[in-house]
């Protein structure tokens, strides 16, 4: 198997690896970095179980090749606790038990995160629209789309507070 | 599984490494999935980040997007606002952000709700063959898309429609997105109060999107009453051959059509 040489920031760290040429994110994040919050799926773009944020943008790891991710900025639900602190997506999960077996909950928080990045008061529907391609079989949806407009509302209250 | 990507730097060169075997990576959400089970699993893989085939272009009343331009790129072009229901349909934001016009063009039934539109559009499809660019009316290239895949495709462009002239459906089994049960794109243009025109796309319903010619027929020179509606919605499968999949039966798909047809043109 070729190997080559991938660059990338992960979680604000830089990354230099040697992977197997071919092989895709999900597979580098899992089995050579350990990152294994990052969700292996259906590995088609079906579940969004592997959904990692890349330039500020949720894409899906099992589909996007390593070799493409050079020079890009990644973000997995690692990168999201800060000194201990779970972030306020975490934490609403937990406290809305919006979260069962926990299969899908990286990429449910981190396709949230990327719609909170860009929307601070998202609407309900867009919320639907942020987890659409994010399959959940254990809680159903409701308790999900409430943990992310409560985190969005505890958001806006941090922000309010600092400013 | 031994892959080695090449990404190409010209676009003139990816015909011939096509020839010898390699295969075209566009966002990924097509072929990288094939790569994941076991498909084509061997050989040279090109992606095109290079060729600046991202851009869109609106120039008067003509847009043309570049193969690379991705469904998330299209949403967010406040130029293109008729086309956004059609990108927000497909997938979730993670496939959007990776899904490319390009890559539309050549995805099985029942996916392929943009090609869809593109064909109820009019779009014409920029092909390079390694010689030389060449455009195809896009029911030329649905015809020729077999043989088309050992091609570049370049770009897509077509002509704006007129304000409020071409409405888009999309029937899924979970909301509210899912792959297609029935994909309707129509584009009804009006003179006087009666459709003049009409051009009326269904994904889903074949191998891949194709054109409702009776149900076309049946709306030309009327205006859309419930009687004209009710034609069109009884003509609406007569040109379809569609599959059982996953997602629906063929019976069910032909059941539905003529219902979500008349939703369609009743909206």
């Amino acid at each position: 198997m070729t190997k080559v040489a991938v660059q990338f920031t992960l979680n604000d760290e830089e990354q230099n690896e040697f992977v197997d040429s071919g092989s895709t994110l999900l597979a580098v994040l899992r089995g050579k970095l350990g990152l294994y919050s990052t969700k292996a799926g259906c590995h088609q773009g079906s579940c969004g179980a592997c959904t990692v944020i890349i330039d500020g943008e949720p894409r899906l790891s099992c589909l996007t090749l390593a070799q493409r991710c050079t020079g890009r900025k990644i973000t997995t639900i690692e990168g999201l606790t800060r000194d201990g602190a779970l972030h306020p997506l975490q934490q609403a999960f937990m406290e809305g038990f919006a979260a069962q077996c926990g299969f899908c909950t990286p990429g449910m928080i981190l396709a949230a995160k990327s719609l909170l990045d860009r929307n601070q008061s998202p609407s309900r529907d867009d919320v639907i629209d942020a987890i659409s391609g994010n399959i959940c079989r254990c809680t159903g949806y409701e308790p999900i789309i409430a943990a992310v407009l409560a985190a969005a509302e505890q958001m806006r209250a941090e922000m309010k507070k600092s400013a | 599984m031994s892959v080695m990507l090449e990404a190409a730097r010209q676009i003139r060169l990816v015909p011939a490494l096509q020839a010898k075997g390699a295969m075209i990576v566009a966002g990924g959400t097509l072929a990288v999935a094939e790569l994941n089970y076991g498909q084509g699993a061997d050989g040279t893989l090109i992606i095109l980040d290079r060729l600046g085939l991202d851009r869109i272009a609106v120039v008067g009343k003509k847009a043309t997007f570049g193969a690379m331009v991705t469904m998330a790129e299209i949403a967010r072009d406040r130029r293109l606002k008729f086309l956004h229901p059609v990108c927000n349909s497909i997938g979730g934001p993670a496939v959007r952000a990776m899904a490319t016009i390009g890559g539309n063009l050549f995805a099985p039934a029942p996916y392929g709700d943009m090609a869809a539109s593109l064909l109820a559009l009019d779009a014409e499809i920029t092909i390079h063959d390694g010689k030389s660019a060449k455009k195809y009316p896009i029911e030329v290239f649905f015809r020729q898309r077999k043989k088309l895949e050992r091609c570049l495709v370049v770009s897509v462009s077509f002509t704006l429609p007129a304000s409020g002239s071409f409405r888009y459906s999309k029937a899924v089994r979970r909301k509210p997105v899912s792959a297609s049960v029935v994909t309707i794109a129509a584009l009804l243009p009006r003179r006087g109060g009666k459709v003049v025109g009409a051009r009326i796309a269904l994904g889903a319903m074949g191998s891949h999107a194709i054109r409702a010619y009776k149900a076309e027929a049946a709306l030309e020179g009327r205006s859309l009453d419930s009687a004209t509606i009710a034609a069109a919605a009884a003509q609406i499968a007569e040109d379809a051959s569609p599959a059982d999949d996953a997602y629906a039966s063929a019976w069910y798909r032909r059941q539905v059509v003529p219902i979500h047809l008349a939703r369609l043109l009743a909206a």
